[in-house]
């Protein structure tokens, strides 16, 4: 069974994770667009960690009786590994726009110039 | 009604995406309906002749140098709209399906000063509209959390089809919702105090090319405007553009 402190500590962890991404997208410093993963991260880590029986369940599927919050660890790298993955899709369409603004501007002041 | 628009300088936003076989229709059918009003085609990146057929029917034509999304493309329209000083704004998808011939409906409650922001519903009267069962739910719950938000009857949110005076040309030019705005921009008047009224008008099937929302996205539509809607609540409101600041 997973020990109290670190159920509590994951619980606290996930639910200031949570109140974090609400602040930024509330100041507008986050987009709706951009915080859904995050917040995703936030429901289903809070959720483990609250529910300590299906922590339990789901360790023993993967035969992780000795240690069961192993398996939060591995849940919460691999959100981390999707946020990150869907960063690099960002930033990859980011700076093919970039390219073409670049582009256009350096045409458009071309076009005044020769006016 | 025709006296009145007569002494405002209007104009049609027209959003396009890959509509050049209705766009040139929707054109000439604004005009038919008032000479007057000018237009702005705001193409959100299409690689058709959308611009090309808009322009060649004399169409003030804003071609974004890529997608942006409709609601950065509607705003676009709105800032066009605010730095040229109209005091009237309507917006009319380029795939046709709103007509023009409708625009006195939702011109009319601006004209006699009881609304800045009139929407053109498809549900409440004599406007028949057909759509698959997911999406009518999907804007059946919308509406009810949208009347419940905004303290007013509200049936279609996602309308885009509607008319907005100065105050409102000036806070959509200063903000306006990303991804699936109408949901969002309804919302967002009513906070900032602009008087909302809606219209039952007559919608045509769409024209040509597929609804932007897909039956994978309709899922993330859903979870995204749920969470704009919520947050929305807790936030502060963006400040309108100044008259001076152009």
């Amino acid at each position: 069974m997973t020990p109290l402190p670190v159920s509590i500590a994951a619980a606290v962890a996930s639910f200031a994770l949570l109140v974090v991404v609400f602040e930024l997208i509330r100041s507008r410093r986050l987009r709706e667009r951009y915080a859904l993963l995050w917040l995703l991260t936030g429901v289903v880590l809070l959720g483990l960690s609250l529910w300590r029986g299906g922590l339990n369940t789901i360790a023993g599927w993967f035969g992780v009786e000795t240690y069961p919050p192993a398996i939060l660890g591995a849940v919460g790298a691999l959100f981390i590994l999707m946020v990150l993955l869907h960063y690099s899709t960002v930033i990859s369409r980011l700076s093919d726009q970039n390219t073409i603004l670049a582009q256009r501007l350096a045409l458009l002041e071309q076009h005044v110039r020769e006016d | 009604m025709a006296d009145q628009l007569e002494d405002l300088k209007r104009i049609a936003i027209v959003p396009a995406l890959n509509e050049e076989e209705t766009v040139g229709r929707v054109i000439g059918e604004i005009r038919a309906f008032d000479a007057g009003f000018d237009i702005v085609v705001v193409d959100d990146g299409s690689v058709d002749r959308t611009a090309g057929v808009a322009a060649d029917r004399g169409a003030y034509v804003v071609r974004l140098p890529f997608n942006l999304g409709i609601g950065g493309a509607v705003q676009t329209g709105y800032r066009f709209a605010f730095e040229h000083g109209y005091d009237i704004a309507v917006q009319i998808d380029g795939d046709g399906q709103h007509d023009p011939s409708q625009l006195p409906k939702i011109l009319a409650p601006l004209l006699a000063g009881e609304a800045d922001l009139c929407v053109g519903s498809r549900f409440t009267g004599d406007g028949q509209f057909r759509s698959s069962f997911a999406r009518r739910v999907g804007i059946k719950i919308f509406a009810r959390l949208v009347s419940l938000v905004v303290r007013q009857r509200v049936t279609d949110t996602t309308s885009g089809f509607r008319a907005v005076n100065r105050r409102g040309i000036a806070l959509f030019a200063a903000d306006y919702p990303h991804d699936y705005p109408e949901v969002e921009a309804t919302v967002m008047c009513v906070k900032h105090k602009l008087r909302l009224k809606e219209v039952p008008v007559e919608m045509r099937e769409r024209g040509a090319g597929a609804s932007s929302i897909t039956a994978l996205r309709s899922v993330y539509y859903m979870t995204k405007v749920l969470l704009a809607i919520f947050v929305g609540l807790f936030r502060r409101n963006a400040v309108p553009l100044e008259e001076d600041h152009r």
